[in-house]
C-alpha cells in the first residue's frame, strides 16, 4: 500500500476514523531527518500494507494538524489506533525501532 | 543473514567517510561504505549554508555538499549501504563489521570515520522535554518557534550558525553563552553580535530546563556573581559541541580520555594494524568539513599502502600507482 499524503481537510476522515491502526509521519522539505526516514517509511508501507495505514502530513501546509498535535521537533511519528494517538516517536529512527512501535499499535 | 567478502570497508559518510571512498574507488578497491540507516551523509545533513569550503565561491547547502560527495564516490565504483554498524570486530587479519540488516562484511581493512555526535547538557530533563522545545537541529525545528523567545546555548560556530539561523522564525534569539566571549570565527561572532534579534547571555551557565510536558523556560547561573535567573523562553537549542561517536570501537581500540580515537600522526593509522580513522572521530581540534575530508583522503592512501603490502601478487602495485596518479 502506498503512502497517502493528509492535510488539515482530510486528517480526521484518514486518520481518525480510519479502521486500521495509522502511522502518520508530520514531514517537511527543509528537514534531512524527514528525509533520511521516508525510504524506511516506504518499505514499512508495503511491508504492513492491509495491516497499517501509513499516511504523510507536510508541517508546512498544514499548520492546524501540527498545531494540534503539539509538534515543536520532527520527524515526528504519531502512532493512531481508533482515533486515538496511543504513541509517538520524534526524531529519525532506525527501522527496527519504527517497526517495533507498529508491532505495538497493532498487537 | 549474509557474509560478503570485501577489501575495505569505511564506517561513516560524512566528508571524512565519502572522501576515503573516492580515493579508495578511485584505486580500485571497490569499498563498502556503511553511511547509516537514518545519519547518511553526517552532520553537515542538519547545516544550511557552507561558505568555507573551498571552491564554492557563493557557499552551499550542506545536504547538497554531501549528496556531491556521495555520487562522486559512487561514480569510481563505491557502494554505499544505509545501515547502521552495530558491531565491529578489528582485531586480527580480518576485521568483520555487522550491519543492522543482519549482513557481516569481512574486510581486510577498515576506515573509522563515524564523527561525532551532539553533546548534550547531561540536565536531568533534558531527555523528557527532547522533542517538546528541546531541539539539536535548528533547520529541522526552527520553524515551529514562529514569533515566540527562544533560547540557543553554546559559543562556538554552531551555535552561531544556529541562533542566525532561528532569527527567521523566532521573536527574540537569547544566546546562552558561559563564558565572556565566543571561541566562533570572527565573522561569524560579529554577525550574532550585529543582529537585532539576538541578545547574548553572557557568563550564564544553565542549570536547568524548566518546564513539565513543553519547554518554559530556562534557568540560569551567573558564573562571574553565582546569581541565578529564569529567563522565558518557549524553545531552546543545544549546540555546546560534539563528541566522539567511538562508543562502538573503544573497547577494543585505543582512543583518548575524551573519547577520540588516537592515531599515528600524520598517518591515520591506529593501534589496530589495517584500521584507519579520519574526521571527527580522531580530531579535537579543527573539525571542520575539509580538514575531515582532508584526513579521509590519507586514510583512503593509508589503507591502499596497507592492502598493497598484504597482496601477495602485482595487482597491488597497480593500485599503489593508480592512487598516486
Amino acid at each position: 500500500m502506498s503512502i497517502i499524503h493528509v492535510t488539515d481537510a482530510t486528517f480526521h476522515a484518514e486518520v481518525i476514523e480510519s479502521e486500521l491502526p495509522v502511522l502518520v509521519d508530520i514531514w517537511a522539505a527543509w528537514c534531512g531527518p524527514c528525509k533520511a526516514i521516508a525510504p524506511i517509511l516506504d518499505t514499512l508501507a508495503e511491508e504492513y500494507a492491509g495491516r497499517v495505514k501509513v499516511v504523510k502530513v507536510d508541517a508546512d501546509a498544514n499548520p492546524e494538524t501540527v498545531t494540534a498535535a503539539g509538534v515543536t521537533s520532527i520527524p515526528t511519528i504519531g502512532f493512531y489506533r481508533a482515533g486515538e494517538r496511543v504513541d509517538v516517536l520524534i526524531g529519525a529512527h532506525p527501522k527496527p525501532v519504527i517497526a517495533a512501535k507498529i508491532e505495538d499499535v497493532i498487537a | 543473514m549474509s557474509n560478503q567478502e570485501v577489501e575495505l570497508v569505511i564506517v561513516g559518510s560524512g566528508p571524512a567517510g565519502y572522501t576515503a571512498a573516492v580515493y579508495a574507488a578511485r584505486a580500485g578497491l571497490e569499498p563498502v561504505v556503511i553511511a547509516g540507516a537514518v545519519t547518511a551523509g553526517g552532520a553537515l545533513m542538519t547545516t544550511t549554508e557552507v561558505e568555507n569550503f573551498p571552491g564554492f565561491l557563493d557557499g552551499v547547502q550542506g545536504p547538497d555538499l554531501m549528496k556531491r560527495m556521495r555520487a562522486q564516490a559512487e561514480r569510481f565504483g563505491a557502494s554505499i549501504v544505509y545501515d547502521d554498524a552495530t558491531n565491529l570486530k578489528l582485531t586480527g587479519d580480518v576485521k568483520t563489521i555487522e550491519t543492522g540488516n543482519g549482513v557481516t562484511y569481512r574486510a581486510r581493512a577498515v576506515i573509522l570515520a563515524m564523527g561525532s555526535a551532539y553533546r548534550k547538557l547531561g540536565l536531568p530533563e533534558e531527555e523528557r522535554l527532547s522533542g517538546h522545545g528541546v531541539s539539536w537541529c535548528a533547520t529541522c525545528d526552527g520553524f515551529f518557534f514562529r514569533e515566540q523567545k527562544i533560547a540557543v546555548i553554546g559559543g562556538g560556530d554552531s551555535a552561531m550558525e544556529e541562533a542566525l539561523f532561528l532569527t527567521r522564525f523566532a521573536s527574540q534569539v537569547i544566546l546562552v553563552h558561559r563564558r565572556g566571549e565566543f571561541r566562533a570565527s570572527k565573522i561569524m561572532a560579529q554577525r550574532v553580535l550585529s543582529d537585532p534579534k539576538i541578545e547574548v547571555a553572557w557568563n550564564s551557565e544553565v542549570m536547568q530546563i524548566l518546564g513539565e510536558d513543553q519547554v518554559t523556560g530556562l534557568r540560569l547561573r551567573d558564573t562571574v556573581t553565582g546569581a541565578e535567573r529564569d529567563l522565558d523562553v518557549s524553545g531552546v537549542f543545544v549546540a555546546i559541541g560534539h563528541d566522539p561517536r567511538s562508543e562502538l570501537v573503544n573497547d577494543q581500540i585505543a582512543t583518548d580520555d575524551d573519547g577520540y580515537v588516537l592515531v599515528d600522526h600524520p598517518s591515520t593509522r591506529t593501534n589496530l594494524p589495517g584500521v584507519f580513522a579520519a574526521g571527527d572521530l580522531v580530531d579535537h581540534t579543527y573539525r571542520q568539513a575539509i580538514t575531515a575530508a582532508g584526513t579521509g583522503c590519507a586514510a583512503a592512501q593509508d589503507a591502499q599502502h596497507y592492502l598493497a603490502q598484504l597482496a601477495p601478487d602485482g595487482a597491488a602495485d597497480a593500485r599503489v600507482l593508480a592512487v598516486s596518479a
